[in-house]
C-alpha cells in the first residue's frame, strides 16, 4: 500500500472543476512534484492534502489513515509556503519551535530540536533574529526548518522558491533535496518551473486543466511525453507543419524537404498536415551528414545564452532552432549563411490534436 | 544645494499659528486664576475637586472595559472577514459606521426603552446601567476600532499565516492569541486609544443614563466656573498627547510587516 494515497479526488468551485479524477500513489520517502501552468489544479490538490480545501469527492489517505475530512491542524503534514509565512512577531528559534510548543513537548526537547534544525539549515547564529532581519533565502530556510521540526509524515512545498532570485533558487533547491534525502521524508512539491521539477523529483505529475496528463520519472516525462501537452510544456520544442507523404513508411515533408520517422503514422493519410515536434538539442549542425534526416535553410539569428548557443534557421515557411553547447573554440556559421542540419529519425515526434498521445518511436532507448 | 522655499515655510508658520494660537490662549487663560499673576490655581482646584477624580476614575474604568469588549468583538470579526468572508466586508464596514449615522441621543433613548422594562430591566441597578453604558460605548467605538484593526490585518498575510499555524497543529484560539493579536498589536492600540478618548469625553450617553462620568462633569464645570474649564481642556490635550506618545513607544517594538514576500 502506498504511503500517500489519493483516489478519485475531485474538487469543484461552483460549476468549475479545479481538479478531476486525480489518482496518485506516493511511496514512503518519495519526492513527487506537481508540475503545470497556472490554474492547472496543482496547488488546489496540494491544499486538499494539507486540509485547507475539502475535496468534492474522493479520498486522501496517509499511511492507511483516511484524512479526507480531517481538520488541517490534525494532519501529520508540514507545509512550506511561497511567501515563507514566518510569524513576524517571533524570532527564528520561536518560529521553528512553534509547532513543538503546540504539541506540548518539554522545553528541553524543544530547545534541542530547534538547535538541530538550525544546524541542519546552517543558521545557528540567526536564532535570535526576527524574520524581517533575514534575506528571502534565509527566511525560506527557516520556513523549511519550522515545517520539518514537527517531524511530519508528509512535507508539502507550495512553490517555495518562486519569490527568490535565480542563484538562490538553484542553491536552495539543492539544499531542499539534500535535507529531504537525509530525513527520508515523503515530499510533495508544487512548481510551474520544469527545471525545478526535473532536477528535484523522483517522479513528476504533469497537470493541465485539473487533470493528470502524465506521471513519470523526469527522464520519462522529458524523453517520452505521452500527450501533446506534456511534450510542449516540458522542455523547449520546435513545432513544424509537416505534410504526410507516406503514412505507413512514416514519411513526411517540411517545406518540401522529406523526413523519415521511426514509425508509421497510424490513421494519417497522404496530404494530411501534422505537427512535427523536434527538441532543439537533438538537431546538429556539425556532422549533419551522419544523420538520417536533413533540413536545409538559412541562418536567421544566433543567440548566445551562456552555456548554450541557440541558432534559428529559416526554411521556407517554417523556422526551427537548435541548441549547441558553448565552448571557447566554437566556430559558428554567420547569419544569412545556408546550412544543412541533421537529426535522427527517433527525434521526430508527431503531436496529435488535443491531448492525445504523440507518436514516437517506441524503441527509443532509455 | 536645496533652495530655501519661503512659501513653504510661510504656509507651515500659518498652519502652526492656526493650531497653537487657540491652545496658547486657553493655556494663558487657565493660568489667570489669580488676579495679576500667573498661577496653577485653576489646575489645583480641578485636581482637588473630589468630583474630578471620582468622575475621571469612573470613565477610566468604563473606557478600559469598553476597550476589552470592543477588542474581543472587533478583532475576531475583522479577522474572520479578512480570512473567509471577504464578500461581507462592505456590509460589515457599513454596520460599523452606523454610530456616525444614528445620533447618540436616538441610541440612548432606544437603549433606555428596551432595558428599563422586563425581561431585561437593567436600568434598575447601577451595575445594570453600567452594562448598558459599556455596550453603548462599544458600539460608538466600532468605527474607530474596526478600521484600525482592519488596516492592521490588511498589512499582514492573514490567510497564509493562519494556514502556516494550522499546518503546525494550532487551533483557532492559539492562532488568534499567539499569531494574529501580536501582529496587529499597534492597530489594536491605536483603536484602543481612540476609544479611550471617545469614552472619557462622551457626554450624551452618560447624562441620559445618569452615570457619574467625566463628560457630564466637564460640561457642569463649564457652566459654573471660569478658569477651571480651560485648565481641564489643557489637561485633556495633555492626555491625548500622552496617549499618542504611548502609542509610538509601544509601537516601536512591533514586528515589521514589510518583508513577508521578497528577497533581500
Amino acid at each position: 500500500m502506498a504511503f500517500l494515497d489519493l483516489t478519485d479526488v475531485r474538487k469543484s468551485f461552483g460549476t468549475t472543476a479545479a481538479v478531476e479524477s486525480f489518482n496518485l500513489n506516493v511511496e514512503r520517502g518519495e519526492f513527487v512534484s506537481f508540475l503545470g501552468p497556472s490554474g492547472c489544479g496543482k496547488t488546489t490538490t496540494l491544499r486538499m492534502i494539507a486540509g485547507f480545501e475539502t475535496p468534492t469527492s474522493g479520498t486522501i489517505k496517509i499511511n492507511g489513515n483516511d484524512i479526507t475530512y480531517a481538520p488541517a491542524n490534525r494532519r501529520p503534514i508540514g507545509m512550506v509556503f511561497q511567501s515563507y509565512a514566518l510569524f513576524p512577531n517571533m524570532k527564528v528559534a520561536d518560529n521553528i519551535g512553534f509547532g513543538l510548543k503546540i504539541a506540548r513537548k518539554p522545553s528541553a526537547e524543544i530547545r534541542q530540536r530547534v538547535h538541530e534544525m538550525l544546524a541542519l539549515i546552517h543558521m545557528e547564529p540567526f536564532a535570535d533574529r526576527y524574520p524581517f532581519q533575514l534575506s528571502g533565502g534565509q527566511q525560506q530556510r527557516v520556513a523549511l526548518a519550522r515545517a520539518i521540526a514537527v517531524q511530519p509524515q508528509v512535507l508539502l512545498l507550495d512553490e517555495p522558491l518562486s519569490a527568490l532570485d535565480a542563484k538562490i533558487r538553484v542553491q536552495l533547491r539543492q539544499e531542499i533535496r539534500t535535507i529531504q534525502r537525509k530525513l527520508g521524508i515523503t515530499t510533495i512539491y508544487v512548481t510551474h518551473d520544469q527545471e525545478e521539477a526535473l532536477s528535484l523529483s523522483d517522479r513528476i505529475v504533469v497537470m493541465s486543466h485539473g487533470r493528470i496528463e502524465q506521471i513519470g520519472t523526469p527522464f520519462e516525462i522529458y524523453n517520452f511525453p505521452q500527450t501533446a501537452f506534456v511534450a510542449q510544456f516540458v522542455g523547449t520544442l520546435n513545432a513544424l507543419k509537416a505534410e504526410v507523404r507516406d503514412a505507413s513508411a512514416g514519411r513526411v515533408a517540411v517545406d518540401g524537404q522529406e523526413i523519415v520517422m521511426a514509425r508509421a503514422l497510424d490513421g494519417a493519410h497522404v496530404g494530411d498536415v501534422v505537427s512535427l515536434a523536434l527538441r532543439p538539442e537533438m538537431i546538429t549542425l556539425d556532422g549533419a551528414a551522419q544523420q538520417t534526416n536533413h533540413l536545409t535553410g538559412q541562418i536567421e539569428t544566433i543567440t548566445f545564452l551562456g552555456s548554450i548557443v541557440r541558432v534559428q534557421i529559416r526554411l521556407e515557411q517554417s523556422a526551427l532552432f537548435l541548441d549547441t553547447f558553448n565552448n571557447p573554440h566554437l566556430s559558428l556559421p554567420q547569419t544569412g549563411q545556408t546550412v544543412t542540419v541533421g537529426f535522427p529519425r527517433e527525434a521526430c515526434l508527431v503531436l496529435s490534436s488535443g491531448s492525445a498521445a504523440p507518436t514516437r518511436d517506441a524503441t527509443s532507448s532509455t | 544645494m536645496k533652495r530655501f522655499n519661503i512659501w513653504a515655510w510661510l504656509w507651515i508658520m500659518l498652519g502652526m499659528i492656526y493650531f497653537f494660537l487657540p491652545l496658547y490662549a486657553t493655556l494663558d487663560y487657565s493660568l489667570r486664576g489669580r488676579k495679576d499673576m500667573l498661577s496653577l490655581a485653576a489646575y489645583e482646584n480641578v485636581v482637588n475637586d473630589p468630583q474630578f477624580l471620582a468622575t475621571f476614575g469612573f470613565s477610566l474604568q468604563m473606557a478600559i472595559l469598553t476597550i476589552v469588549l470592543s477588542t474581543l468583538i472587533v478583532v475576531p470579526t475583522a479577522y474572520w472577514v479578512n480570512l473567509r468572508l471577504r464578500y461581507l466586508r462592505p456590509l460589515v464596514e457599513f454596520v460599523t459606521l452606523m454610530p456616525f449615522v444614528v445620533p447618540t441621543i436616538i441610541l440612548v433613548f432606544g437603549l433606555i426603552r428596551i432595558y428599563s422594562r422586563p425581561p431585561l430591566s437593567l436600568t434598575e441597578t447601577d451595575e445594570g446601567t453600567n452594562l448598558i453604558l459599556i455596550g453603548a460605548y462599544t458600539v460608538l467605538s466600532f468605527p474607530y476600532m474596526y478600521r484600525a484593526v482592519d488596516t492592521g490585518l490588511r498589512a499582514i498575510d492573514v490567510r497564509t499565516l493562519t494556514e502556516a499555524a494550522q499546518s503546525l497543529g494550532a487551533g483557532w484560539p492559539t492562532i488568534l492569541f499567539r499569531v494574529i493579536f501580536p501582529n496587529v498589536r499597534v492597530a489594536i492600540l491605536s483603536g484602543a486609544f481612540l476609544t479611550f478618548a471617545i469614552v472619557v469625553g462622551e457626554f450624551t450617553l452618560a447624562t441620559f443614563l445618569a452615570r457619574p462620568a467625566f463628560g457630564p462633569y466637564m460640561a457642569l464645570l463649564g457652566q459654573n466656573k471660569a478658569y477651571e474649564p480651560a485648565a481641564l481642556a489643557i489637561m485633556s490635550f495633555a492626555m491625548t498627547w500622552l496617549s499618542i506618545g504611548l502609542l509610538q513607544l509601544l509601537g516601536r517594538g512591533a514586528p515589521r510587516q514589510g518583508q513577508l514576500v521578497g528577497t533581500r
